[in-house]
């Protein structure tokens, strides 16, 4: 079985935003990591070959060449090879989920494992697009997985604002990962140095064909209203009539 | 701008309270726009008995796509409703709720028609550049203001930023769109759903919300605490992640940037950090009142009322008193 499991490039999320004086995104501080969903996607696919399916692991991502980092970290989390798509444009949804099912038609995967969203741009998108422009079932959440012997079908637990549901689709299926759908591992240095002779391939963006969607424009960005702290109470009584004032409950 | 459909919020059953936000912000895109709106029921058999409760929020149709096969409407299924009612509508924008439900079924509707679409938009308005937007980015860390190419887009709607829609006299046109007119997707089998204990109000909607952290210890504790004390204020019970991830609290009790979004008028957060994706969850509370035994926790940055002490003493007290 082929698992395409898509990887971007983020911030790390623990990073402080904040605006530089043209009001863009100040960088100059940022650890970049993989987005921290699309590592526990990356991870699930892992543990489907270590729970015995024969699987090969093609990690994607798109953007400029910057990304290799991430991908070379995604080759030793256990990929078994990774493709780069090069696009310098500022990437949205639309245009990515073009690009990406343009490696899926190239790639022909059973599968492909994504983030549910992306902690930079929080769009939460890219995957329900890329699974309508193909056709194909779609499972976003999961907060469990798993694929039946004949590698035709995949049941999927996922997180919904009710509580957990579970359906079953016909593979070839996009699914993308929640927080609990697992813990990924830490990455030891023998795997990152076996990682070093594994495939990564560079591929202009251009070369794919793909459409390029409408997009989003980006006015400007700025900080929310800032709340201000408040004061500290010391005694319970006090506390429990301010909870009830504001409880409306007098 | 183009007509919009607004896909109500539904579990197949029943249309859902998130609906009325996202009718505010319908009645606001209609005001500043001059485009007309339409609400699409989408369900089981039975959804059609509600047609009547949304006849009066200025919608031109309310459309009604009620199919056995919609009872558990999954993605596929309910984005191809969507797609096919805006062809019989004429609607070239479409609306939804950003729940889960929603965000699930938008931007597949999104790719089918080519659209550009807004994630979890909490403002919209008319300027001289045409319609503007504004949506969070990094969990709540900027919000961005923004702008779609073209007349037409898709939006998923934060229900907290939208109040609830005002009643015109003109009564909307109810119209039934026959489901079987078109192929529905079949590779996606619905199983079951693994629902919580509903004895308390909506968190999404609840005007008090008592969260809680990892320091809740366990689940009894977690109930036994905040359940206590949502009860005696009539609230939901919030967590975070870290007590949904150490089975604490369930899943659909996470509030932050990949849970839920709250904004009651009185959030207490016991135990809880105050992480940065906590905060994105909750920080448009009215009221945010905090107890940790940190003195430097970052949540009291943001709390009106702080106590620094242990939540096992402090919430059996408070429940106490507030008896
Ligand atoms: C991609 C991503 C997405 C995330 N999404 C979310 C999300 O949606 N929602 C969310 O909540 N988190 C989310 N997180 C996790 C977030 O970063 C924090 O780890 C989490 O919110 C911390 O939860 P906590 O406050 O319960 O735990 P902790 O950080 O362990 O904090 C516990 C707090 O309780 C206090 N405390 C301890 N004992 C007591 C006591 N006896 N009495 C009173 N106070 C006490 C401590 O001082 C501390 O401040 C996300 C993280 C990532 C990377
Ligand atoms: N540029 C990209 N390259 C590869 N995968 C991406 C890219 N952008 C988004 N994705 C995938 O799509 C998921 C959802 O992203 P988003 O829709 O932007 O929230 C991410 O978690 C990734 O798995």
């Amino acid at each position: 079985m082929k698992i395409l499991v898509a990887i971007k490039r983020v911030p790390d999320p623990y990073s402080k935003i904040r605006l530089d004086a043209d009001g863009q995104i100040d960088e100059s501080d940022f650890t970049w990591v993989i987005n921290p969903f699309d590592e526990i996607a990356l991870e699930e696919a892992v543990r489907l070959r270590e729970r015995g399916h024969t699987v090969e692991i093609v990690a994607v991502g798109i953007g400029d060449a910057e990304w290799e980092a991430q991908l070379k970290t995604a080759l030793a989390m256990g990929a078994d090879r990774a493709i780069l798509v090069l696009d310098d444009e500022p990437a949205d949804p639309g245009s990515v989920s073009e690009l990406l099912a343009a490696v899926f038609r190239r790639e022909q995967p059973d599968l492909v494992l994504m983030g549910k969203q992306a902690t930079d741009d929080d769009y939460n998108q890219t995957a329900q697009r890329l699974a309508a422009l193909l056709e194909l079932s779609q499972a976003t959440f999961a907060s469990a997985l798993e694929v039946s012997g004949d590698e035709k079908r995949a049941t999927v637990t996922r997180e919904v604002d009710a509580g957990r549901e579970t359906l079953e689709v016909s593979l070839p299926a996009i699914i993308t990962a929640d927080l609990r759908l697992n813990e990924p591992r830490y990455v030891a240095l023998p795997a990152i140095l076996k990682a070093r002779s594994k495939p990564l391939e560079r591929l202009p963006a251009s070369e794919l064909g793909a459409r390029k969607a409408a997009g989003v424009a980006i006015i400007k960005m700025e900080a929310p209203p800032r709340r201000s702290a408040g004061r500290r109470v010391q005694d319970v009584d006090e506390l429990a009539g301010l909870i009830r004032a504001a409880a409306g409950r007098s | 701008m183009s007509d919009l459909l607004v896909l109500a919020e539904t579990d197949g059953a029943q249309t859902l309270p998130g609906t009325q936000p996202l009718l505010g912000f319908a009645q606001r895109y209609a005001a500043e726009t001059g485009a007309d709106f339409d609400v699409l029921l989408l369900g089981g058999t039975e959804i059609g008995v509600e047609a009547e409760a949304y006849r009066q929020f200025g919608a031109r149709r309310v459309v009604v796509a009620a199919s056995p096969d919609l009872q558990h409407p999954t993605a596929d299924r309910a984005a191809a409703v969507c797609e096919a009612v805006m062809r019989q509508t004429g609607c070239q924008s479409l609306a939804g709720l950003s729940s889960s439900f929603g965000r699930d079924v938008l931007p597949r509707v999104a790719a089918r028609r080519d659209l550009p679409m807004l994630s979890d938009v909490m403002r919209l308005e008319k300027t001289g550049d045409g319609l503007i937007f504004q949506r969070p980015m990094y969990a709540g860390s900027l919000i961005a203001t923004v702008r779609i190419e073209g007349e037409d887009g898709v939006f998923s709607v934060r229900g907290t930023a939208f109040g609830p829609p005002e009643s015109v006299e003109k009564t909307s046109e109810v119209e039934a769109f026959d489901v079987a007119t078109i192929t529905l997707p079949g590779g996606v089998t619905w199983i079951s759903l693994e629902a919580g204990a509903n004895k308390r109000p909506d968190l999404t909607m609840a005007s008090v919300v008592v969260s809680g952290g990892r320091p809740l210890r366990d689940a009894e504790t977690f109930e036994r605490l905040l359940g206590g004390l949502a009860d005696r204020l009539g609230g939901a019970v919030g967590a975070t992640r870290a007590a949904v991830d150490s089975g604490i609290a369930p899943n659909e009790l996470q509030v932050g940037q990949t849970g839920k979004t709250v904004a009651p008028q009185l959030y207490i957060a016991a135990g809880v950090s105050g992480s940065i994706q906590h905060l994105a969850g909750m920080k448009d509370s009215k009221v945010i009142v905090a107890i940790n035994n940190d003195p430097d926790a970052p949540i009291f940055e943001v709390a009106d009322y702080g106590m620094v002490a242990d939540l096992n003493d402090v919430i059996p007290q408070l429940m106490d008193r507030l008896n």
